[in-house]
């Protein structure tokens, strides 16, 4: 019987992987796809949840997660284009101009 | 009629759970397949997720990312999130990913990324960090936590969570119908704010 639980305990593995590319990876293309990696993590917690209590709210929730994650994904790599246009790198640590 | 003998791997997973069958007779050969379509299927997106922080190559980690997104839409399915499995496959895996390829082709994919590390021994406390998160995964899995008890007044009939387009509409159009105002807002200032940061006309003026 696959619990709740263990869908959950997936999402967490999943969540952990994306927070180690975050940490360790210096391309701001590969720390977004990390980024929607924990994304799709708490989607599926929700998915999860909601099943688990018998309640469609969790997949409204993870409706409205998606429509974020669309915007961000968009505004996000229209920066990082622009950024790209001006310094002909996708590194972050090129980006610590503005370290006080 | 509910049969108490759990299923070999099924008891592995934890046997406190048992709802009533769902679909009758043929409820627990039904769990099964839920059981076997899950260890597939997570395999798939966990070996998408390392792919996606393990590989050298960009347009690789998308790819990764592409087979997480889709089995991640598959578990959706077997937890009867119709609609919002077509959703991830239509939006994530077809629009984000689309775009996410063509930023990779557009930057150009450099394999020799900067490994200096500017914050001291960042990789080590990353390695830290993890272990310590993965500890905590296993404790809570271990200690039989996640032998999921059925929330106290749940309704056990699993219809009630399908997830079909009726269904959704239903609430997203009555209860949720001001969070949906504010994403149609949202999606206006994104769309506006990725024009902005696009348009080029600005520095042709100044030169």
């Amino acid at each position: 019987m696959v619990t709740p639980g263990w869908y959950m305990t997936l999402a967490a593995v999943l969540f952990v992987i994306g927070a180690v590319g975050i940490l360790t990876r210096r391309n701001a293309l590969v720390m977004f796809m990390s980024i929607e990696l924990m994304l799709n993590a708490v989607n599926l917690t929700f998915i999860a949840a909601g099943r688990a209590i018998g309640s469609l709210d969790g997949q409204l929730a993870v409706f409205f997660v998606l429509v974020v994650a669309a915007a961000e994904v968009v505004v996000g790599l229209a920066i990082i284009v622009a950024i790209f246009r001006r310094r002909q790198s996708a590194s972050v640590d090129e980006l610590a101009d503005m370290k006080g | 009629m509910p049969r108490t003998a759990p299923l070999p791997l099924a008891s592995f997973l934890g046997q406190r759970y048992l709802p009533p069958p769902p679909w009758g007779d043929k409820g627990y050969a039904l769990l099964m397949v839920e059981l076997i379509v899950f260890v597939l299927m997570a395999a798939a997106a966990l070996a998408g997720a390392v792919a996606v922080i393990r590989a050298r190559n960009t347009v690789y980690a998308a790819m990764g990312l592409l087979g997480t997104l889709l089995a991640v839409a598959v578990l959706y399915v077997v937890q009867l999130a119709h609609l919002v499995a077509a959703v991830q496959v239509i939006v994530y895996a077809g629009a984000v990913m689309t775009l996410f390829l063509f930023v990779i082709m557009l930057v150009g994919v450099d394999r020799n990324e900067d490994t200096r590390e500017t914050i001291p021994h960042q990789r080590r406390m990353t390695i830290g960090l993890v272990g310590v998160l993965f500890v905590v995964i296993g404790f809570v899995v271990v200690s039989g936590s996640f032998d999921w008890v059925p929330v106290v007044g749940a309704p056990a009939d699993p219809q009630l969570t399908n997830g079909t387009v009726q269904r959704i509409a239903g609430e997203l159009f009555t209860g949720w119908v001001l969070a949906f105002e504010a994403t149609a807002l949202l999606l206006t200032i994104a769309a506006v704010g990725a024009i902005a940061l696009a348009s080029t006309r600005r520095r042709r003026q100044e030169s």
